[in-house]
């Protein structure tokens, strides 16, 4: 039996080389921590810079001590594999354990030890962190705006009632199924519109009108994603398929409307659809800002939206068109049976993608006056009585925000599993 | 003797610049089989492309079933309906079962009720023998498997011509058999029939003629026998000594 080299380990001495090497990591890691959560320095005798480099070197050479291929121990072998291949990436793997477990005790304690959550004014937040009062003292408006407060439960049943309509397409009967893209093409929207028009603007059914100034908060996050999202996406198409045509003036006019939305930036899209628009109107004819915002981050979007499927439709090989063609199906069979099913199939990614943008994109409206989430964060952290708590408000918007967006692009990849049928 | 069901007169196709097809004169009657071979390039496909106007032709007429093609065509569809056509590469909707391969057509194309647009492409299916797959998906299936499949849904529509372009070049030897019985039993049953294909057997066994065709040009058309027996032009027996 060899003695035990300590930069060359092998196979034979498998056992004591993955000892060691372990605990000289957990010596590593209890110095790491002990610095992290107990402010103690354990190599305090150690000089200077020796001390913080300590467990970085101690933790490089136990891996470097348990790097043996095919060991034989799963476990190891699994290690070895993802985090562990060479000295450059196990230095790597320290460096973001280390880092993380230097960050966690600082940001917990603001966020949970040392933060405030009772009270209902600016003097209940006594601690060092975070003061979580000024988001629970917000919260109504954070989620509805300025949307007078008796009248919320009209916005929470006008959104039951949206999204339930919105799953009406799983319980169709099976000799209905065929209508259901003209369902949620034309259909619901019109009735989503209708239900969110009468329910929270009101004006009618005993119903107190609320402007749509009034609006704002998360709530009206949801309204102008919800309504770019279902019209973007039909119109995209629609200009996607024109590019692709052979007559010259639906296909210049697609060109034009795609490089022209594209060319200009969505903030001067809005600052002409709330300011210059409404000049171009007869006098008497009023549409609403939210419409006009609605409308223009729509036409916006869809231009986006037209040459993410114009890609999908591109990589579809021509063999698929021919064959379409010589069983008699005519330009609109083709493109509803064959070729949109599979482009569409293959563009998911790339159409979530822009839907996530536009998602974020909505706090954009605030340059017009219509404050959502991020909109009324900027009016809440500028409130005299609540000054210097924007950390909170952003740290809280953009969980609202991620978790939302998490769950889009979550179920995009559902999709993209459920219509996967090739090999 | 009756009218041609395909009639082609002094057809000229150009790709761009190029002239693929030159002074094409051909004339086939319902229910005879016709195999056209020749080199790479020489333009077996664009030809049969040409006959359901996947590709235009720029000069010349081409006469299918009494229709002419030609841009002022309006129903070109109704005139594709009639004419099956077999892809080198199966061009198999991939989204599709097998048997919702099938029906497509004949259920959004011929309004065929869905039930009978299902008996009878299961019907079509169990002639090729794929009847057991029916509800598996085109990459499930090996490549023999989809071009009999492919076989089965143009024969969905009830075409009275069928083209295959190739149909046995994308396929492993061992594969090629079994879509040549598919389409000798098609040829048996009186399907007009014009093949492109490199199968000298096949053409030796089914065809009632075989053109040969070169750099765009109808080189030899002869009756099977006479075409193998004893070809006339010296190209003609150039590729026959390297192909047989």
């Amino acid at each position: 039996m060899q003695a035990i080299n300590f930069l060359k380990p092998n196979r034979d001495n498998i056992k004591n080389y993955s000892i060691i090497g372990s605990v000289l990591i957990l010596i590593s890691l209890i110095d790491v921590i002990s610095n992290a959560f107990l402010k103690t320095n354990l190599t305090s005798f150690l000089p200077g810079s020796l001390t913080t480099l300590f467990p970085l070197i101690l933790g490089l050479i136990g891996l470097n001590m348990m790097r043996i291929d095919y060991s034989g121990n799963k476990t190891l072998d699994l290690l070895n594999k993802n985090i562990n291949t060479n000295n450059f990436n196990a230095l790597l793997t320290l460096l973001i354990l280390f880092s993380i477990i230097k960050a966690l005790p600082p940001s917990l304690s603001w966020m949970i030890f040392d933060a405030n959550i009772s009270g209902d004014s600016k003097d209940a937040c006594t601690g060092t962190g975070a003061c979580w009062t000024y988001i629970k003292v917000w919260f109504r408006r954070f989620m509805y705006g300025m949307y007078p407060n008796e009248f919320h439960w009209r916005i929470n049943t006008a959104f039951i009632l949206v999204i339930a309509l919105g799953f009406v397409g799983y319980f169709m009967k099976e000799n209905l199924k065929k209508y259901l893209a003209l369902y949620y093409v034309i259909i619901y929207p019109v009735i989503a519109y209708l239900v969110i028009y009468y329910l929270i603007s009101g004006g009618s059914f005993g119903l107190q009108w609320v402007e749509t100034g009034a609006w704002g908060g998360l709530s009206l996050t949801f309204i102008v994603s919800f309504f770019c999202l279902i019209f973007c996406f039909p119109l995209g198409m629609i200009f996607a398929l024109g590019r692709r045509s052979n007559l010259p003036v639906i296909k210049y006019i697609s060109i034009c409307y795609i490089e022209f939305w594209r060319g200009v930036p969505l903030i001067t899209v809005l600052f002409m659809s709330s300011v210059m628009f409404p000049m171009f109107l007869p006098e008497d004819f009023f549409m609403d800002k939210l419409v006009r915002v609605i409308i223009a981050i729509t036409l916006f979007e869809a231009a986006y939206c037209a040459e993410v499927i114009r890609g999908g439709l591109q990589s579809l090989p021509r063999g698929q068109y021919d064959a379409a063609k010589s069983l008699g199906m005519g330009y609109w069979k083709m493109h509803i049976f064959v070729i949109l099913p599979q482009a569409l199939k293959l563009v998911i990614p790339g159409i979530a993608n822009t839907f996530l943008a536009l998602v974020k994109d909505t706090p954009l409206i605030f340059v017009v006056g219509l404050a959502e989430l991020a909109g009324m964060l900027a009016l809440a952290k500028t409130n005299p009585k609540w000054l210097g708590f924007a950390m909170e408000g952003y740290i809280f918007a953009s969980i609202i925000f991620w978790i939302i967006c998490y769950a889009m692009s979550k179920y995009s990849y559902n999709l993209e599993a459920k219509y996967k049928t090739e090999r | 003797m009756s009218d041609p069901i395909i009639k082609i007169q002094n057809m000229n196709k150009w790709f761009g610049d190029f002239q693929v097809l030159k002074n094409i004169n051909l004339e086939v009657e319902a229910n005879k089989k016709i195999v056209v071979c020749g080199p790479s390039g020489s333009g077996k496909s664009t030809l049969i492309r040409c006959i359901n106007r996947l590709e235009e032709h720029q000069e010349g007429d081409i006469i299918v079933d009494g229709n002419e093609l030609s841009e002022k065509t309006k129903d070109i569809e109704k005139i594709r309906a009639e004419v099956g056509m077999v892809f080198q590469q199966f061009n198999l909707f991939p989204h599709l079962s097998i048997l919702d391969n099938c029906t497509l057509a004949p259920i959004w194309v011929k309004k065929m009720p869905k039930k009978e647009a299902q008996e009878l492409a299961l019907d079509q299916l169990k002639k090729v023998q794929i009847d057991d797959q029916a509800n598996k998906f085109p990459g499930q299936l090996s490549g023999g498997q989809q071009q009999r499949c492919a076989i089965a849904r143009a024969l969905c529509m009830q075409p009275k011509i069928m083209l295959f372009d190739e149909p046995t070049s994308a396929l492993d030897p061992e594969m090629i058999k079994e879509v040549l019985d598919a389409m000798v039993s098609l040829a048996k049953g009186g399907m007009t029939m014009i093949v492109v294909t490199h199968e000298m057997g096949f053409a030796k066994e089914v065809a009632d003629e075989v053109i040969f065709m070169d750099e765009g040009m109808i080189i030899e058309k002869a009756e099977t026998k006479e075409f193998f027996a004893n070809p006339k032009s010296d190209r003609t027996k150039l590729f026959l000594s390297q192909i047989l």
